[in-house]
């Protein structure tokens, strides 16, 4: 059967994306932010995971005004990168396990999780970047190393779904991936966030002690941490921060014992709080029992 | 009975809810169009032209024409559309903020650098009211 043995979370900041594809990440501004993946980058090749159910939000890309599934799931063959309004980034196209994208969308349905199903999607920097910071840098003739089911959170008009429905989304995630039977390695991310505001006239909040005690509960809290209320991300984690649902999803789909295997954080990307945590099933992280 | 609006004390902020999403709808529509590079031809060959194809109203069509980049997001407009905007004109989402906080762009880009804008002093309105800031 396939099985979730890990988690990642992780900030997917467009300006990261911009950074790798003009070649600045050696940049002194850019520099701290780069260095603390280059671990994960390791880790995820001693990982070697078949596929990766990745949770993001698209930036009004897909998804405009006209229409806002609060979760929707990618069931397309593959999901060309888009152009954002400066041109596609160069990266390659994301393949999915289309068979087991459409086990899940069919598990989650009768687990009662209401799910849109996008057989056509492109994918915009809230899944690149995040790839691209755990995978280094791919070209458009390239491919990445393995295969990729997206989740889209809406995260954008308000409200996002509630921390206690993503973690409970998690759990059945979880669920229909044990249920499928191919053997598969599978590890789930987690993106978006930390702190952070892009708008109005309070832009550029950054709360390092806020998100400093979201990274420590992952662990050590999840279940208080899923209850988190809206209004907390809102005026602690600015008005952005409230894309760390999606780190609920993650960690719902991880067993209640995890190991934290690595965090890095950095201030700033952009306006952002770069934040990042790999989390391993304990039985799976090789860790003391 | 209303919902609750727990948010609204956040100083200096504009929580794009269900209520913007339908005043700012067509200005959204109208922004994010702009992803587009022949919309963006469209649009910067005959700007009245193209914006008559999208029937906002006429504050925030005067907004779009001033790049009133608060007024855009009062009016209903929310950052990841307006950024479309911004990004036609040549302008990033750290030049934005500059813009939108009154700061400037170098003055803002250095609080940032130097590890953001601290949550002390900026959770609630009332400690906004108190600094008179608005």
């Amino acid at each position: 059967m396939a099985r979730i043995t890990a988690g990642v979370g992780c900030s997917h900041v467009p300006a990261i994306g911009v950074a790798m594809d003009l070649g600045k990440t050696d940049e002194p501004y850019w520099a701290p932010c780069f260095a603390g993946f280059e671990k994960s980058r390791e880790w995820i090749k001693e990982a070697k995971p078949d596929v990766i159910f990745l949770v993001y939000n698209d930036h009004c890309t897909v998804f405009d005004a006209s229409f806002i599934p609060t979760f929707a799931l990618g069931c397309a063959a593959e999901f060309t990168p888009a152009d954002e309004g400066w041109g596609p980034r160069p990266v390659p196209v994301v393949r999915n396990h289309q068979v087991m994208a459409s086990h899940v969308a069919q598990s989650l349905i009768l687990d009662e999780f209401d799910i849109t199903i996008m057989n056509e999607m492109e994918v915009d920097h809230g899944l690149t970047v995040p790839l691209s910071l755990m995978f280094g840098n791919l070209g458009v003739d390239d491919e990445w190393p393995c295969l990729v089911v997206p989740l889209c959170v809406n995260v954008v008009q308000y409200p996002a779904p509630t921390g206690n429905r993503c973690y409970n989304l998690g759990k059945a995630v979880r669920r229909a991936v044990e249920s499928f039977d191919e053997d598969l390695n599978v590890v789930i991310f987690g993106t978006g966030g930390m702190s952070h505001q892009l708008q109005y006239k309070r832009a550029g909040l950054i709360n390092e002690e806020w998100d400093t005690q979201f990274m420590d509960r992952l662990t050590s809290d999840p279940v208080g941490l899923s209850q988190t209320p809206h209004v907390e991300y809102l005026r602690e984690a600015g008005s952005e921060g409230v894309e760390l649902v999606m780190w609920h999803i993650m960690r719902g789909a991880l067993d209640d014992e995890v190991d934290e295997v690595h965090r890095h954080y950095h201030v700033p990307a952009s306006n952002t709080a770069v934040g990042h945590i790999i989390l391993a099933n304990r039985k799976d992280s090789g860790a003391p029992k | 009975m209303a919902l609750k609006k727990d948010y609204e004390d956040i100083p200096g902020t504009l929580v794009f809810d269900a209520d913007r999403g339908r005043e700012g709808y067509h200005l959204n529509q109208f922004c994010i169009s702009l992803r587009l590079q022949r919309n963006r031809d469209a649009f910067n060959a005959d700007e009245g032209a193209y914006l008559d194809r999208y029937p906002m109203t006429a504050e925030q069509r005067q907004a779009v024409v001033d790049r009133d980049w608060n007024r855009l997001l009062e009016l209903g407009g929310n950052i990841y559309y307006t950024s479309k905007l911004g990004a036609n004109d040549g302008i990033t989402f750290q030049q934005l903020a500059g813009l939108m906080t009154g700061m400037g762009n170098e003055a803002y880009r250095k609080m940032m650098v130097d590890g953001g804008r601290s949550p002390e002093g900026n959770r609630y309105q009332h400690e906004w009211d108190e600094k008179g800031e608005n």
